[in-house]
């Protein structure tokens, strides 16, 4: 099998991809190509039929399937190389990529090598939720793909666990198709998807959202028929005696999205146990040199216009890696404190401005989130509301910096 | 009266009180650029929405288009609309942006796909 050379290899052709495609076409760097497993470009947008896409990234609102025709486009333009139907079954730490595609087995070597391959819902079997195994519980992003792309209707009556923004939309997809949605349970005391889809996906059209619930039985055997519900205590235990019966054909989950790193833990980029993605630098540089990370893959967004820009940022270091062959060392590790669940990046050169993107593990009112060396804050932002659906990004310019002392961030 | 909204035009999400006299909003807070305000103002007389959904195509192997309005339309007129859209059937080729129905049920907003279907 003959090797090709290709400067970098773009791994997934969704939003990140996509992005860091067009950047690094822009920084000069021609030699690249998109490999995606999909027959056509553009991810996990394809079924994201709603709209609300590119208010930051192109001041406009947008469904998805627009959001992502917007680069698709660009690619074309370009004559950005791109393999569909493509499955990268090896990566190693030398920067080889090994492809099963039409063309058959193909292998590249690349000068770098970019992880954009989003992540996985997490399923009932990753909640341990007790009961029978009848058909018809879904996870939200498969009931999406079965609507919007394969004109095939879920169910009529509906429950929905858990309070993440794709469970939320489909709440009002399903209900726009006919389905009775009859609630959203949410095992923690807070909501975990954006305030205004809480607003326009379930107050609109009244369906209710109950915080520290959770479904501690699904009943029925070859369909689901009902589910048993319990309120939870502050240690997510449910309380006996809170039980309450729902009549159901079908229950979809939308309890969090893990990123999809098999391939990076194959080239032995070492993981962050609480982004469940990599650790990475300034540069978006994971722990093997030349492999880089944006995206869901790295930390899971909340909002798709962060990721075009995360991704393109991470094809400027990229650019500069391909031309200079290496990147600045970065020494400086970002910690913080309890209330802050971690940071991207997670280590810093000391001589770049930066932005840091963070999110915190409950809901603040009118709070202060400090980064600090050496105890001094070196920046501070007032927040009158921070809330753990929402990504919260803080610049920190090189200027900022005091020392080459660690920097931790905290609520104050 | 005092009031709480959700601004729903950015993913900010806004949390906004408003002190109201009928259809008129005598003060606002929380809203972190002016179309909170303007918001509010529009969820008083008449709450705007868009949607999205999708449409069947008869001759290609993917079986639907989405579609949404290019404006938004009254919150009370979206099963309407919905039940419009229902009785709509395409032929590919479609391309992105293609008006599907102009200005749906006289409400100023036309149905436009989102996506291309090649054939």
């Amino acid at each position: 099998m003959a090797i090709i050379n290709k400067d970098v290899v773009i791994i997934g052709g969704g939003p990140a991809g996509l992005a860091a495609a067009v950047q690094l076409r822009k920084k000069g760097i021609q030699d690249i190509v998109i490999i995606e497993r999909e027959k056509q470009l553009g991810g996990i947008l394809r079924q994201c039929i709603h709209d609300g896409f590119g208010l930051t990234r192109f001041e406009t609102t947008l469904s998805g399937p627009e959001y992502s025709q917007r680069f698709i486009d660009l690619v074309e333009e370009m004559n950005i190389k791109y393999i569909t139907d493509a499955t990268v079954i090896d990566l190693t730490p030398e920067k080889k990529v090994v492809i099963v595609s039409k063309k058959g087995l193909l292998e590249y070597q690349a000068k770098a090598v970019i992880l954009t391959m989003g992540c996985r819902e997490r399923t009932r079997g990753a909640i341990s939720i007790p009961g029978t195994r009848p058909a018809g519980v879904y996870n939200a992003g498969v009931a999406q793909s079965y609507i919007n792309l394969h004109n095939t209707m879920v169910g009529r009556e509906v429950i929905i666990l858990g309070s993440g923004d794709i469970g939320m939309i489909m709440a009002r997809r399903m209900t726009l198709e006919g389905a009775r949605v009859k609630a959203v349970f949410e095992v923690l005391p807070y909501p975990s998807g954006l305030p205004r889809n809480i607003q326009q996906c379930l107050e609109d059209y009244d369906i209710p959202l109950y915080v520290s619930h959770t479904i501690t039985k699904i009943k029925g055997h070859s369909r689901v028929e009902g589910i048993t519900v319990s309120q939870v205590d502050e240690n997510m235990k449910p309380i006996p005696g809170t039980e309450k019966e729902y009549d159901c054909d079908t229950l979809i989950l939308s309890v969090g999205l893990i990123p999809e790193n098999e391939l990076s833990l194959a080239c032995g980029v070492e993981l962050d146990d609480r982004t469940k993605g990599a650790i990475v630098d300034e540069n978006y540089q994971t722990t093997v040199d030349g492999v880089f990370a944006a995206g869901n893959v790295l930390q899971v967004h909340d909002v798709v216009d962060f990721v075009s820009l995360e991704a393109e940022a991470l094809a400027d270091s990229v650019a500069e890696y391909i031309k200079a062959g290496t990147l600045m060392y970065c020494k400086i590790n970002i910690i913080t404190d309890t209330h802050i669940s971690h940071t991207i990046p997670q280590k810093i050169s000391g001589e770049k401005d930066l932005k840091i993107c963070m999110r915190v593990k409950k809901p603040f009112k009118n709070c202060k989130i400090d980064v600090l060396q050496n105890n001094i804050v070196i920046k501070t932002v007032t927040m009158k509301k921070a809330i753990p659906a929402e990504m919260i990004q803080i610049k920190i310019k090189k200027t900022d910096l005091k020392s080459s002392d660690i920097i931790k961030v905290v609520v104050a | 009266m005092n009031k709480e909204y959700t601004c729903i035009i950015c993913p900010n999400g806004c949390e906004i009180e408003a002190q109201i006299a009928g259809t008129t909003v005598l003060s606002i807070e929380g809203a972190s650029c002016t179309r909170g305000r303007l918001y509010v103002e529009q969820e008083l007389i008449d709450p705007q929405r868009n949607i999205a959904t999708s449409v069947f195509v008869k001759n290609e192997n993917i079986p639907l288009v989405s579609v949404r309005l290019t404006h938004t339309i009254p919150k009370n007129r979206i099963f309407d609309v919905m039940n419009e859209i229902k009785k709509i059937t395409l032929t590919a080729p479609i391309v992105i942006n293609q008006v599907v129905i102009k200005n749906v049920l006289g409400l100023n907003s036309d149905v436009i796909a989102t996506k291309h279907v090649c054939v």
